[in-house]
């Protein structure tokens, strides 16, 4: 682990005194994203936990340049940039776009698909917390099957996940992957990686959120690694059409065992009024991502 | 000519501490126990898992391991993934050292 | 110096946004503004115009990608019509408290429900709030020209600016424009400076959360407050009227043709009777003036060029000697009056004008609107006014009712 740990780079780009909540995944991720990214990055984010993060005028927590954008446009925020840098001859900027699964799955992704069309060449980064947080934990279309949040408070979330990676994908993008703070090194590699790679790129972290999903703080970083084990959350990246495992669950493949998605459940307040039918419905459809994922890195 | 902020839109500068001292929002603190903790007990650069996880970047890779008590927000994170599980949260102003 | 060629609205506005050399455009397809994107296009493929042109998905995505672009430093040109400025109106917000100088045609369209593709200008009317300078124009020639002085204004104060002209009766209506010369333009245009510093060199957020309260930097400065930059922006566009006087001064002198006034007239200098209005309809006016005065009316035009900022102290002066004043505008703020009328009874309101003042609604969807029409509704208003109640009234012509 410590030569792994090592080729990190020290220097810290998202500074200490922030405004994250304690224990946030986000946070987590994003200190590695950033000391993947920060040089010759401009950053630009819609209203969420992130613009929470880079702080409240007139200060910033982030060393990377940023320009706040709406909600339903941060991919074409990104575009812009993209299309003004190019114009002024300043051509050797990354843009990277980092928003939350609402900014992302639900009000972000007609930019985001239409960015994604044109071969815009930015990063797009998702955190998925599976929920609007920064506004109090109300579903969005990445909340799972059987979530409690403010807006689904008594029956839970009816509906399965959405599968935005498959959307993705469907765009044909040179680099598709996801990723998990649990794995840090594996964070800021994939993001080394699509900082190298021309065209878009679309990374999807799972961002566990204390608050938002009932666990204690110090949980975050059990709570996102049994994410993996139980396959709620799988770590792979899809390099031009090609598909592969990744890090733990590449592991985990090879191995061939997975942990029941209970064992991930019952850590969460979320999920407290699940049903034994939506456990099970949830079980099968994880059974189900798995196979897919499978069949796709057999290819 | 050299480019320069108007100041006529909403602009940030970079500092530490953007939300004040968070070091404030802890009720628990970690305390590290230096007889366990990995580095002090092989005298070498090793394990650094707390630091690896910590969400806040305030854990410093030396020997001994230190922690900015100033911005740690007292989440426990480094305390779970703690190998040798040589930091335990303690609340604050108990005496621990 | 220029070439005189016959040419379409929407072929002027593109002919400018070439002669102003922007670099970046964004757009997306909305009757009747379409051609104007598809004429940057042809521009563009064929590299007679450097530029980067992004085909968004959406109008909200072509007003965004002209504020990063702005931001960065790239002169910016976007275009739309009705329901696609409406779908902006957030973004427009934000460019204007971002206070980036993007110029934008809006080839006005009315607005659904039900769907109209036609004229009148209640698209424009409605973001009049958004912090945009709003510059009308009356033919083809105005176009090309309110296009090239709008980046000047615009790069000067530090706003957007909305360039607005009729759908349909100027967009898709050929007439002789002179076409100034690419030199000319240069020099009459000073590169564009960004106002803000957004590169790794230098980090910046911009646009972060900001509070009602003041509050200090790291360096303990005391910055400005959420209303502070509310207070500049609007400081701004009142400044504007200064910058947009000259900009028009500067460009008349260029090209002779006159820009030096907010306010544009016609046989105004005896008039007793004052029509007033924006775009294509101030122009019907005209012909409906001469008609009126063939009846031993002494009418006459002042047309509004710049609706923002609102030209308040020059309606004051050409309204003073007004005996009646008649408002005609293609919009309506339903459950009051015509926006125009509003703002212009607002403007003297605390003179010595107390002229009776009649709203002519008009030309919505398209409606089609004569001068003789025009001619006969004046008559009749004159005939109300004299009566007491009838003082201030709002018409819609030529409307079953």
């Amino acid at each position: 682990m410590p030569e792994n740990l090592f080729k990190v780079k020290k220097e810290e780009y998202m500074l200490p005194g922030n405004r994250a909540c304690q224990g946030c995944g986000l946070s987590l991720a994003y200190r590695y994203a950033t000391k993947a990214l920060h040089q010759k990055t401009i950053l630009t984010i819609p209203a969420s936990c992130l613009t929470v993060l880079h702080g409240l005028y007139p200060t910033t927590s982030v060393m990377i340049p940023c320009l706040n954008c709406t909600f339903a446009s941060t991919a074409a925020s990104a575009a812009g940039l993209v299309a003004g840098l190019a114009a002024t001859g300043q051509t050797d900027t990354t843009v990277v776009a980092f928003a939350g699964d609402g900014g992302t799955y639900d009000i972000g992704i007609q930019a985001l698909s239409g960015a994604a069309e044109r071969g815009t060449d930015f990063i797009f980064a998702c955190y998925d917390n599976e929920g609007y947080m920064n506004t109090g934990t109300q579903r969005s279309s990445a909340t799972p099957l059987g979530a409690l949040t403010t807006t689904t408070p008594i029956l839970t979330k009816v509906q399965h996940k959405k599968d935005m990676l498959k959307i993705m994908e469907a765009h044909h993008l040179p680099y598709i992957a996801t990723t998990s703070p649990a794995y840090p090194i594996d964070l800021y590699d994939k993001f080394v990686k699509a900082k190298r790679i021309v065209g878009t790129r679309y990374l999807q972290i799972q961002a566990p959120c204390p608050p938002g999903w009932g666990y204690p703080p110090r949980d975050t970083v059990k709570i996102a690694r049994l994410a993996i084990e139980t396959g709620i959350f799988v770590l792979f990246e899809i390099e031009d059409g090609k598909f592969h495992f990744t890090s733990r669950s590449k592991t985990i493949a090879q191995r061939g065992r997975r942990l029941p998605v209970v064992n991930y459940l019952e850590k969460q307040e979320r999920f407290q009024k699940m049903s034994m039918d939506q456990i099970e419905s949830l079980q099968k459809m994880v059974d189900s991502k798995w196979q897919e994922y499978q069949k796709k890195a057999e290819g | 000519m050299e480019k320069k902020d108007e100041n006529i839109s909403a602009m940030s500068t970079v500092a530490v501490g953007e939300a004040g001292r968070t070091g404030d929002w802890r009720d628990l603190k970690p305390v590290i126990n230096h007889s366990k903790c990995i580095p002090t007990v092989k005298n070498k650069a090793a394990c650094y898992l707390c630091w690896l996880y910590c969400p806040e970047g305030v854990i410093k890779t030396g020997i001994p391991v230190e922690i900015d008590m100033d911005y740690c927000k007292g989440c426990g994170i480094c305390a779970e993934e703690c190998p040798a599980k040589a930091i335990s949260m303690v609340p604050e102003g108990d005496n621990d050292e | 110096m220029s070439k005189t060629i016959i040419m379409t609205g929407n072929t002027a506005a593109a002919t400018a946004a070439r002669l102003c050399r922007v670099q970046v455009i964004a757009a997306y397809p909305i009757t009747p503004q379409t051609s104007v994107t598809e004429t940057l296009s042809q521009y563009v493929e064929s590299g007679e115009l450097p530029a980067q042109y992004v085909r968004v998905e959406s109008e909200h995505s072509a007003m965004t990608v002209c504020i990063s672009a702005s931001t960065v430093g790239a002169r910016a040109f976007t275009s739309t019509s009705s329901h696609g400025l409406l779908y902006m109106h957030e973004q427009l917000h934000w460019a204007a408290g971002s206070r980036l100088p993007i110029v934008m045609c809006c080839v006005n369209r009315g607005v659904g429900a039900p769907w109209s593709i036609f004229n009148d200008q209640q698209d424009s009317i409605a973001q009049r709030d958004t912090g945009w300078i709003q510059l009308y124009c009356r033919n083809n020639q105005e176009i090309i020209d309110t296009v090239i002085q709008a980046y000047r204004i615009a790069e000067e104060v530090y706003a957007p600016v909305m360039v607005c002209y009729d759908g349909f009766v100027l967009s898709h209506t050929m007439m002789p424009v002179a076409v100034p010369q690419a030199d000319m333009v240069d020099s009459y245009l000073s590169p564009y400076r960004p106002h803000t510093i957004l590169s790794p060199d230098n980090v910046r957020n911009i646009n972060p959360v900001m509070f009602a309260v003041l509050r200090k930097n790291s360096a303990g400065v005391l910055c400005d407050g959420y209303m502070e930059m509310r207070y500049k922006l609007q400081e701004a566009l009142e400044k504007a009227r200064e910058v947009i006087v000259e900009a028009g001064r500067k460009y008349s002198e260029l090209t002779g043709r006159d820009y030096r006034e907010m306010l544009w007239s016609y046989q105004d200098k005896d008039a007793e009777i004052i029509l007033t209005g924006m775009g294509s309809i101030a122009s019907e006016a005209t012909v409906a003036v001469d008609m009126l005065r063939e009846a031993g009316i002494k009418a006459g035009v002042v047309g509004i060029r710049v609706y923002r900022p609102f030209p308040r102290a020059e309606v004051q002066k050409a309204l003073g000697k007004a005996k009646a004043i008649i408002v005609l505008e293609k919009d309506i703020s339903y459950g009051y009056e015509g926006a125009l009328c509003s703002d212009i009874k607002a403007a003297l309101y605390g003179t010595a004008i107390n002229a009776p003042l009649h709203n002519i609604v008009a030309g919505l969807g398209g409606r089609d609107v004569k001068a003789s029409e025009i001619c006969e509704a004046v008559k009749k208003s004159l005939a109300e006014m004299k009566g007491q109640e009838s003082r201030f009234k709002t018409h819609w012509l030529n409307c079953r009712q």
